[in-house]
């Protein structure tokens, strides 16, 4: 049987766990700012966050806390997925990297901004932290559909592919953001 | 679990728009890479596999349409003249693999014309259910390099588990500034047609294509039977961009991949590597196939006639071992002249006839995810 | 020169988002690309797009970055050398 054993929810600049209210911020914050301040306050060494984009250190903040309780350890990491959705892929970054070279004359592309423009890389960063060497994908639906995530790894536990997962919706637009992340065994 | 057969495919790219058009071009050993000069694509001439976008405006002339619209439902109409399956029908769902979809877009005198929802992917599904009937909810895989096998390995998932019938699977990229750039900003293009597993290739060169692959747990009239034997992905774990030094994620899925085939690998006749002819790349291939003993499969990748097309790639290379096997023929590996990996290499160097009953697709991406599937040959 | 080595420090510390570094804490002489500051391959290429959009130099080849940016004194001296 599958259970879901804990859900994170980051909106508003408020992180929930199992729907209590684990850290917030002042409202007023920046995305950015916001990230910095959950991030320093999970007293994380990781200097890799501050490098990448804001849709994947949302990804990696979620997932931070919500394997705070250790549930990946009964498992070895070819067993454990990474399952994530969102509805704007990584438009914002997109935009960043655009912006660096429509104009001929202004012309530079930055590699640490281009890779960012991959929906999966937030998987990538997830699993290179955790070590998760399991299943992965990246979908991108209108809105966030919990049961086909869930259907997804169902499928891949049936077949034995991996016996846990991270899944859920991390998804950033030019004004908004949310963050649903499960674990799943 | 149900079986899973291959039905209908097509692929549109640089060499041509129908997999009859692009595999007659490959066992002809013609490459669709050329040196280019276009501003509008980047300020310098570049090495790319462009479709020839006037004849497929004139196939398609409706402007409603985005250049990566027409040329995916261009791939799925003629993949559909070979296929008994009917795409609009509730019991077929399709899937879209893409990276970038119609990141073009972004360039505001494009925009005017389309909506600003275009540029996001689920809406790029939607056109294409949209034009067919289709009633499903599409699904869009956006996976960096793997989409297209993670989406052909999605649809057979589907499909064993009786989700549902038939799956329209379809994948696509164009070349565009967006693109060329971020390449061109990671020095990863070489500045001539790519070479892979070759001791002096020095990058990957990019291209643009369009592919669909039709799956079915209704079986196809003709004897020999080509089905979905196995799949999987996996991780490296290691770095977002750079192949890991050990293979590790490539390792693992092959392992998956051929246990749930119910083979060893010494069943596997051919392999179709990702073969991006970047160094660390095929270095990082060369070493999971050792890690296997898989070093004297014949192997070859498909990036020399078509460049890389990212999204399509998956779909169009696993088209080309479809009928590499339909035809037991190995086709060369165009641009590879002198053997180059750390780990020693099987390379096709000629179009060959070899009897093909169980083979191996690879591909990886950035963001360390690599993803393989196995395909067969069944005579009833 | 010294000046140099500050602007360079404040700028790679910008540019590769080495987020708790210090300007003192990067020493000059050291290898950039020992342990200490953590860099990677992507870093190495953003050098490569400092270099170019904030000095006009360009490097057409990455192999040569290995040398030119081995610590900040040698990517000051590098620059120094080639500024128009």
């Amino acid at each position: 049987m599958t259970t879901k054993r804990t859900h994170i929810t980051i909106r508003n600049n408020k992180i929930f766990k199992n729907g209590v209210l684990f850290f917030e911020a002042a409202p007023y914050l920046t995305l950015k700012d916001f990230l910095k301040a959950a991030w320093k306050n999970l007293k994380v060494k990781y200097p890799k966050f501050y490098k990448m984009d804001e849709v994947s250190k949302l990804g990696v903040l979620a997932a931070e806390i919500l394997l705070i309780d250790e549930p990946h350890k009964a498992f070895n990491e070819e067993e454990v997925g990474v399952i994530l959705s969102n509805a704007h892929s990584t438009l914002v970054t997109d935009t960043e990297h655009w912006n660096s070279v429509k104009d001929d004359s202004n012309f530079f592309p930055s590699p640490a901004v281009f890779v960012y423009t991959l929906p999966n890389i937030m998987v990538g960063e997830i699993c290179i932290k955790h070590k998760f060497k399991g299943e992965n994908a990246f979908f991108i639906t209108e809105q966030y559909d919990a049961e086909m995530i869930f259907q997804h790894f169902n499928l891949l536990k049936t077949q034995n592919k991996i016996k846990a997962a991270i899944g859920g919706w991390v998804d950033q637009s030019q004004d908004d953001y949310l963050v649903e992340m499960f674990w799943a065994e | 679990m149900k079986q899973v057969y291959f039905t209908g495919d097509s692929i549109i790219s640089s060499l041509g728009f129908s997999s009859q058009e692009n595999f007659n071009q490959l066992k002809n050993g013609i490459t669709g890479i050329r040196k280019m000069n276009n501003p509008v694509f980047y300020p310098e001439p570049f090495i790319a596999s462009l479709i020839d976008r006037q004849k497929v405006n004139v196939l398609f002339p409706d402007d409603q349409y985005t250049l990566l619209e027409k040329i995916l439902i261009l791939s799925v109409k003629d993949a559909l003249k070979s296929s008994y399956v009917d795409i609009s029908s509730g019991k077929t769902v399709i899937i879209l693999s893409t990276t970038k979809g119609n990141i073009d877009l972004l360039d505001k005198s494009l925009a005017a014309r389309f909506d600003k929802q275009r540029v996001l992917l689920w809406k790029l599904g939607e056109m294409i259910a949209g034009y067919f009937g289709n009633p499903n909810k599409v699904r869009v895989i956006s996976n960096a390099c793997i989409s297209g096998v993670l989406a052909i390995n999605d649809a057979a998932m589907l499909l064993q588990n009786d989700i549902y019938e038939n799956a329209v699977v379809v994948g696509g990229d164009i070349v565009s500034k967006f693109v060329l750039s971020g390449f061109m900003s990671f020095h990863s293009l070489s500045p001539e047609p790519c070479k892979p597993f070759d001791t002096n290739r020095d990058g990957l060169s990019l291209g643009e294509a369009a592919g669909t692959v039709i799956l079915s747990v209704n079986p196809p009239k003709q004897n020999e039977k080509l089905l979905f034997a196995g799949g999987a992905s996996a991780n490296d774990a290691n770095h977002i961009s750079g192949p890991s030094r050990t293979g590790e994620g490539s390792y693992i899925a092959i392992k998956k991949a051929l246990k749930e085939a119910e083979i060893e690998t010494a069943n596997i006749d051919h392999i179709s590597a990702h073969g991006t002819a970047t160094p660390y790349n095929d270095d990082m291939e060369s070493i999971a196939l050792s890690r296997h003993n898989m070093s004297s499969i014949p192997v070859n990748s498909m990036k020399g006639f078509w460049g890389h097309t990212l999204g399509a790639a998956g779909i169009i290379e696993t088209i080309a071992l479809l009928w590499e096997m339909k035809h037991n023929t190995l086709i060369q590996t165009k641009g590879f002249q002198e053997a180059g990996t750390v780990e020693p290499l099987n390379v096709i160097t000629q179009t060959e006839q070899k009897e093909l009953n169980y083979c191996l697709k690879m591909a990886s991406g950035f963001g360390g995810c690599n993803a393989v599937l196995v395909i067969k040959k069944v005579n009833s | 020169m010294e000046e140099l080595i500050e602007k360079l420090k404040l700028q790679i510390i910008e540019q590769l988002n080495l987020e708790d570094v210090e300007p003192d804490e990067i020493d000059p002489e050291e290898p950039l690309f020992g342990d200490g500051l953590g860099l990677d391959s992507i870093d190495a290429l953003e050098l490569i797009v400092l270099l170019e959009k904030e000095y006009g130099i360009k490097i057409e080849n990455p192999k040569d970055g290995q040398k030119i940016f081995f610590s900040v004194k040698s990517l000051a001296e590098y620059i120094l050398a080639h500024q128009k």
